[in-house]
This record gives C-alpha cells, structure tokens and sequence, in this order.
C-alpha cells in the first residue's frame, strides 16, 4: 500500500537548499532580528519596566551618539575586522585557529618591546618599521608552530592553536614583571612623554590612520581569497586535501603559507593596538577579540566584505550593551543578555537561511 | 523586488514600533529633567562580582545619597580595562556633562591622567594610583587610605587567636605559623602583609609568617590552591590580600582561622572567619562631590586613615575570636589615633636581623624606580605619609618568609 510508505516518512524532513533568492535570504535575516527585538522589549519590561524603544535609542546612540563615539565605534570595528580577517584563510583552508587571540598579544608583545627598549634613541619612521616588522615577524612564529605541526605530523591544530593562547598570556605577564619592577604588574602609558613609537594622529584623529590600515587589508584580502591563485589553493584545500594533491597542490606548503599570512595579520593587529591604540600592554590587551573574530569570520562566511557587516553588528551591540548599562544603571550582565538573544538569533536564522523545512504533507503536495 | 523589498522594511519598521508600544509610555526618562546639571561619573574595572570594585560601587552608591545627588546625576561605566578604553571612558564621561570623574584601578591613573590634561574644567579623582604628587597636573588627584592601620587590628585578633591555641595546647609556640596568600610582590601587598604581621606579633611573640603569590589580583581557584598550600605546609592561620573568596573558602573547608580583606566572609565561613579590615571610600567621595559641586579644592593626594572612618575592622566574629580580642584592638586603635603607637616602629622588628634606621623609599615615580625619599625618622618608618598609595616594599622583615 502505498499510504504504508508515506508513514515511514517522517513529519518533518530537513534539506539543504541552496537556490534561495538573495533578496529572500535577507528577508528572513530581517524578520529573524526583528523577532528578537520584540523578545528583548518583552524580557525589558518584563524585568526593569523601561519602554524598549527608548533603551533601543539609547543602544544606538552608543554607536552614533556623538563624534567621539563615532570613532570609538569606528576603531573597535577595525580591530575586531582586522583579526577576523587574519583568522579568514585558515578558516577557509578548514585549519582551525582558534589561536588568534595569543597570536595578537605576542605581536603586541613584540612591539611594546621594541618601543620599551629602543624608546626614542632613533629616527620615529625607523622605529616604526622596525616595531611592524618585530611584530609581524612574532605573529607568525607563533602560528607557523601549530601549522608546522599540523604539516609534518599531522597534530590537531584547535587545541595546538588554543594552548598557545596561554602561553602568550603567560609571556606578557613574564615581560611585565622584569619591565615593572616594582611589581605592580601595570605597565603604564610606555614613553608618554617622548611618544616614541606611537603611531600618529592623522587629520587630528588618533584612530585614522588604524581605520584606513585596516581598510586596505580588508580589501587586498577581499582579492587575495577572490581573485588570486593561493586563495583558490586555499578553497581547494579547505574543500578537500586529496582533490588538491590530485591537482598538484603542495597542501603543506599552503597549510604553512596560510597560516603564516594568518598570524601575520594578527601580529599586524597587536602592532596596531599597542602602537596606535593602548601604547601600553597587558595580558588583556586582545581583549577576547582573536575568540568574537571566528564567529565575525563564520557569519560572515568568509568574505571580507560582509565580514565588515557582521564586525559592524557586533561592535554596535557591544557598544550599545555598554550605553545601556551606564545610561539606566543596570547591570552590564543585563545589557549581555540583550546582546546574546539577538546574537542568537542572527546565527539561528542562517539554519533556514540554509535549510528547508519540509512538512510530510507539503512533501506530498509537491510531488 | 524593490518593490517588496520597500514592502519589507516599511513592514520591517512598523512591527519595530509595535514593539516599542508595547512598552510602559510613562516610565523613566533617561534624560531626565533635574535642577541641578552637575554630574559625576565612576569608572570600575569589573562589576559587583569583584569585592574590590563592590567596595567601591557601594560607597559610590551611598555617597551619591548623602550628597542628594538624583540617578541621572550619577553614571557607572563598568568593566573598563586598563587601556585606552579607559581613556574613552572618562571623555565620554565628560561629553555626557560630568564635572568630576573617579577611576578605581591602579592601571587607569595613565589614562585618566590623559584625559585630566584634556578636560581642564573637569576634576578627576584616582584610587590608588601615584602619580599626582609629581605630575601636579591640577585637576588630578590621587587617594588612598591609611589602610596598614586596619591590617594591623586585624592582626591583633590573628595573634590573639594563635595565643588561644597555643594554651589549648592545639599547637605549640613555636608552631604559630601564619600563612599569606599575596597578589603580586608589590608594596601595597607587602605594606598591607608586613603590618598584618606586625599586629599579630605585637600580642603572640612566638608568631611567623609564609608568604606565597598567586600573580593575579582575582582568581578564585588560585588563591584557593595557595591557601590549601599554605595549610598542608603547617600554617595554622591564613590570611590573604587577594580580590576573591577562594581563601576564605579554603579555610572553612580545613577548619583553619582566617582574617580576611575588604569584605565580611562570616556568612560564607560562619566557622572560621575572622574579621575583615576594609577601606571605607564613602566618606572620600563625599569629599571630592561636594568639592567639584562647591568648585573648593580637592587635596591633590589624599590619605585618610582609621581616625577618619576611612579604614574599618568589620564585625569580629566572637564565635571564632579568642576572648578578649575585641577590647585589645580597641585599646591598640585608640592608641593609633592618639599618635602613641607606631604600626612599623622600628623597635618591633628587624631585617636582616638589623635594626631599620635608614630607608629609601620609591615615592616618586620614574621609569627606573628610583629609591628617592628617606622615611625613617622619629623612630619608625613613615608610611603613606609622604604620598597615600604605600611605599613600604621591604621583602621581608625577619619573621617573614616567602614560601
């Protein structure tokens, strides 16, 4: 009987879809943050009795506000987009660095360094070069170790990647204690006074010049992964490392190469933090940003431009997180918690975004 | 499909309203309209689940009371690292329309300082912090409290305790081993440690102490790994100088006394507690309030101490207590305020089996921290006198050793 066969089938069947229309896919990523906008009013008067509206208006003026947090708005996307697009070609190779958070404190490790020992005993431009280059240079090393690793004996490189994260905090705590003497474990303002390393203020705006830095990576990644012959090697690997040694392509040479560029544009990313951002170190200063960047990175899916969205949304939500906190005098957790549901549900609706629901009935229709 | 995309988001924007409706129209307006403009705002490295930030939440909270100030007038920006964040803090602070600004954590007085340079109609105030006596930069200032006059009281009813416990015959004399769980090896952990022992030893002669550092100022697991150590390696009292319960809680776990900092443990360790000596910041943030309101002078470095009612002893918890503890830190606090005790007099100890008539002590800070300022004089050693953070860095006066 053929109704015997239908009830095998069961009530609901999930697909993979790949033909949704990109206006469609957009609709459903609206109403998904839509719907979690009226869950966070619910749970907001549920819990302070504050009219969402005004907290939503709030959130937004954390972001757009005034000039000022305009630019913070600006500079904290730049370095959350930087280090995701460092952890990017690794991704997309399905090498998973999961270390970018030790790889941009050993950079800016290497370039406090620099700017503690040479302070301003040499030309500005030198010194600058030289602290880029220190800094680049420990990136790499750092996540060169895990690929090499991964190249030769095959070693799993999330949790490699991962403990090295640890060791580059220990080594700043290292640094700091022979540095600071006095055991305070602060390093302070290095070379307030001379500004010696310190990036300049461009235009009178000292984030400027980390922002266009910061833009033009985004762009020679957006190529590189698009357009040039080591991003296709890289997609090829990440699809399938026999395909690639099929084709001739010298899979350890990309695994290291790629991770090679990765932590260099995490090093890149401490240089720019200590020298054109904090002038200081210490062992927060990546600041769980190398972590927040994968999930930039995955939304994203891997493509420097919308990477830019998706660092957007998250800044804002932070930013706004923090506003909200301060402005009604709730507790930072709460504004979390506002920040996690939408999150979720952003994430959440890629599902549908991807997949197809289908009902056993509508299945039958459609045949 | 622009149509239905422009169907979409007018969709889009009408349910978004819909949502704002739902809420109470009528409750509190952020904005608020208020008679006074002035504002202040506090800046805090963690929140409240950090009894070093609690502390400074609560007197802030309670000091705003005092002043009348309403909740508009007062703004917390909390979790701020110490790093530029800390900078763009205090300016959006001051863009918001605050007068005067407190930081708590020793790692923000460079970017406060920054931002004081700055905003030159704006006063900010910093815990902690050393730079104020040297940089005279005149809307900065700097506080602490004579906080090594609590350690020491609460050192009296660790010593007292010992005493007990030796006439129990529980240990011998010789036995009377404290133990210290540190932060960092830095001078206010050491001023903090020295005077605690100092205070225990001026009522159980017999009295050592074993110092160990856990490297971070809150973690709960290590400062609890190293109090276990401490136990294990004989120490019959602990106490620490460490942001976290982790201590305390070890303590209670081993049936061991425990004197502990900035907080009350008792109701976590009703068993073993002690008391808790603890910086008192309310009546500071009165001060700098209704200074920055009256536009009067806030002292550049300021360091009250336990005759202000700037550093407290919590209840002492007479479960646990020796009899007789609570009458000799009274005695010993009224002879503090009345200037006849010394907490490091030099007659009570010595280092390196020397007596201490001569030191140089880093007061002002450079970036080589140079010993610049003798503070033996009078016959004992002058802490928190010539600026209020601590400066007494010996490692260590005999009797203390580090594990």
């Amino acid at each position: 009987m053929s109704d015997k066969i239908k009830h095998t089938e069961p009530l609901i069947r999930i697909s993979k879809r790949d033909d949704l229309v990109w206006w469609k896919s957009w609709l459903v990523r609206i109403i998904a943050v839509v719907l979690a906008l009226i869950l966070c009013s619910v749970i907001i008067i549920l819990l302070t009795g504050y009219n969402p509206i005004q907290v939503y208006s709030v959130m937004i003026r954390g972001s757009f506000g005034t000039s000022r947090k305009l630019w913070i708005m600006l500079q904290n996307l730049a370095m959350l987009l930087c280090i995701s697009l460092a952890v990017t070609p690794a991704f997309k190779m399905r090498f998973w660095n999961i270390g970018a958070e030790g790889q941009v404190l050993v950079g800016g490790l290497a370039t406090a360094a620099v700017m503690f020992y040479v302070k301003d005993s040499m030309h500005p431009l030198l010194l600058i070069i030289i602290m880029l280059a220190a800094s680049l240079l420990a990136g790499i090393v750092w996540a060169l170790i895990p690929a090499f690793f991964k190249a030769k004996w095959n070693t799993n490189e999330t949790l490699f990647t991962l403990m090295m994260n640890y060791v580059a905090t220990q080594l700043v705590s290292f640094f700091i204690m022979i540095w600071v003497p006095s055991g305070s474990s602060v390093m302070g303002i290095i070379n307030q006074n001379s500004q010696a390393g310190w990036l300049p203020e461009i235009f009178g705006q000292k984030y400027l010049l980390n922002i266009l830095i910061v833009a033009a990576v985004t762009i020679a990644m957006f190529i590189y992964l698009k357009y040039s012959k080591q991003g296709y090697e890289i997609s090829v690997v990440g699809e399938s490392e026999n395909t690639a040694k099929y084709i001739g392509i010298n899979v350890k040479k990309v695994i290291l190469r790629t991770m090679g560029l990765s932590g260099a544009i995490c090093g890149l990313a401490g240089f720019l933090l200590v020298s054109g951002t904090n002038h200081t170190i210490t062992t927060t200063t990546a600041g769980g940003m190398g972590f927040t960047a994968i999930m930039v990175s995955w939304l994203g899916k891997f493509n420097a431009a919308i990477m830019v969205l998706t660092s957007f949304i998250i800044v804002f939500l932070q930013r706004g997180a923090g506003e909200i906190a301060t402005k009604f005098n709730l507790n930072q957790s709460f504004a979390d918690i506002l920040t996690g549901i939408i999150l979720f549900f952003i994430i959440g609706c890629e599902f549908f975004v991807n997949y197809k629901i289908n009902l056993r009935n509508g299945h039958k229709e459609g045949k | 499909m622009k149509k239905f995309l422009a169907i979409a988001l007018v969709l889009v924007m009408a349910l978004g309203l819909l949502a704002g409706c739902a809420g109470d129209p009528a409750s509190n307006d952020a904005e608020g309209g208020n008679d006074s403009d002035f504002k202040v705002g506090f800046i805090f490295l963690h929140d409240e689940n950090s009894t070093y930030d609690k502390n400074f939440m609560d007197a802030a909270t309670a000091a705003a009371k005092a002043c009348g100030l309403t909740d508009d007038q007062v703004l917390f920006k909390t979790g701020i690292p110490e790093s530029d964040q800390c900078y763009n803090a205090a300016a959006e602070l001051v863009d918001e329309g605050c007068d005067l600004v407190f930081a708590d954590s020793f790692g923000h007085e460079s970017y406060i300082l920054q931002a004081a340079k700055e905003f030159t109609d704006v006063q900010f105030c910093h815990a902690t912090g050393t730079l104020a006596h040297t940089e005279q930069v005149p809307n900065f200032h700097n506080a602490f409290a004579s906080i090594y006059e609590g350690r020491y009281l609460a050192g009296i009813a660790a010593g007292m305790k010992l005493n007990q416990m030796i006439e129990n015959g529980d240990i011998t004399a010789d036995g009377a081993k404290i133990g210290y769980v540190g932060a960092f090896d830095y001078a206010e952990v050491v001023s903090g440690m020295t005077s605690f022992y100092l205070g225990a030893r001026s009522v159980c002669e017999s009295a050592t102490m074993s110092v160990t550092y856990t490297n971070s100022w809150f973690d709960i697991a290590l400062e609890k790994e190293a109090a276990l150590s401490l136990i294990n390696d004989g120490c019959v009292l602990i106490s620490q100088h460490a942001d976290s319960e982790g201590a305390p809680k070890a303590c209670e776990e081993k049936g061991v006394p425990n004197v502990a900092y900035n907080i009350s443990t008792i109701s976590m360790a009703p068993t073993t507690a002690l008391i808790s000596s603890k910086i008192n910041w309310q009546p500071y943030m009165e001060l700098i309030i209704k200074a920055a309101q009256d536009g009067t002078e806030i002292p550049y470095d300021y360091c009250p101490g336990i005759e202000d009612g700037a550093v407290e002893l919590t209840e002492l918890n007479t479960d646990v207590a020796a009899p007789g503890t609570q009458e000799a830190i009274d005695a010993a606090k009224e002879k503090l305020v009345a200037g006849t005790l010394h907490v490091f007099d030099t007659t009570t100890f010595t280092v390196d089996g020397k007596t201490l008539d001569s030191y140089m002590a880093d007061v002002d800070t450079d970036d080589a921290f140079t010993p610049d300022t003798e503070v033996v004089s009078d016959g004992y050693f002058h802490e928190s006198e010539k600026r209020s953070a601590p400066y007494f860095d010996i490692k260590y006066i005999d009797g203390i050793t580090e594990k």
